[in-house]
């Protein structure tokens, strides 16, 4: 059972928003005392779907927790929204796929740079994204 | 309102990013940048991201653009100073950086950009073929 030492929730609304989200990533990693590489990755994907929720989801919230499970300690990243939701979670996760006019980097990007990566969305029901990564041993 | 100074040098734009931007303040550097290029003739942009501890892919499509308007104004881009853990973080996430030429400080970016700038020649007949 993963336990939850610590949660910050963050508006995620304006760009400047996106960056403070970084920023608590960064507290927080380098808290549980991730490596800078791995420190670096993980505020790079929170940067990634924290601009997403803005973008595609019209804003929403970012829940930044500390967990710890059978010893191992870890950062969550919960992204949630209410907007239009995600039609085809296959699609968005591939390389290069975007309806934004980005790069469509964001999503499987994301993924390559967490241990644990869940999209829950359905058409008009908003998505929420999680990302986990463990500190290395 | 914040902006990011931009410092002309010989032939060359020079730009030092320096605090954590966000998306609108990156933009504004990228129309600012094609801005200055055409007031100052340059022939070069130099863009020293050393104290950024972060490139994700809005940041680097914005050095992408940077170099690609730079390139159609017959200008070189050349982006110097990147650390280690944001080059590894970069490759994983999947971004390229197409079109843009790296050094590892800003004295070996001028050194190159120079260098491209003296093969194009002086008067920018580069651009002709």
């Amino acid at each position: 059972m993963v336990q939850v030492e610590r949660t910050s929730t963050l508006e995620v609304r304006t760009p400047e928003d996106v960056v403070k989200v970084r920023q608590e990533v960064r507290k927080r990693t380098a808290a549980v005392g991730f490596s800078l590489v791995d420190q670096t990755k993980f505020v790079t994907a929170a940067s990634e779907i924290a601009r997403n929720t803005i973008d595609h989801g019209g804003g929403g919230r970012a829940h930044i927790e500390t967990i710890v499970l059978t010893g191992k300690r870890g950062v969550r990243l919960v992204f949630e929204d209410q907007g239009p939701g995600i039609a085809d979670i296959k699609l968005a996760m591939q390389d290069g796929y975007s309806t934004g006019g980005g790069l469509g980097m964001g999503m499987p990007g994301s993924k390559r740079l967490s241990n644990e990566f869940y999209v829950e969305s359905s058409p008009g029901k908003g998505t929420k994204v999680t990302l986990v990564r463990w500190k290395s041993s | 309102m914040e902006q990011i100074p931009i410092l002309k040098v010989g032939r060359c734009l020079l730009v030092s990013i320096q605090i954590d931007m966000h998306d609108k303040l990156a933009m504004a550097l990228q129309d600012d940048l094609t801005q200055k290029l055409v007031e100052t003739r340059a022939r070069g942009v130099l863009i020293d991201i050393s104290a950024l501890d972060l490139v994700d892919s809005f940041i680097g499509r914005m050095l992408s653009n940077i170099a690609a308007m730079a390139r159609v104004l017959d200008a070189q881009t050349v982006v110097v100073g990147m650390r280690p853990q944001v080059a590894i973080t970069l490759v994983e996430l999947g971004l390229t950086l197409t079109g843009i030429q790296t050094a590892l400080d800003v004295d070996r970016g001028l050194a190159l950009i120079n260098r491209l700038i003296d093969a194009e020649g002086e008067d920018g007949a580069g651009g002709a073929h």
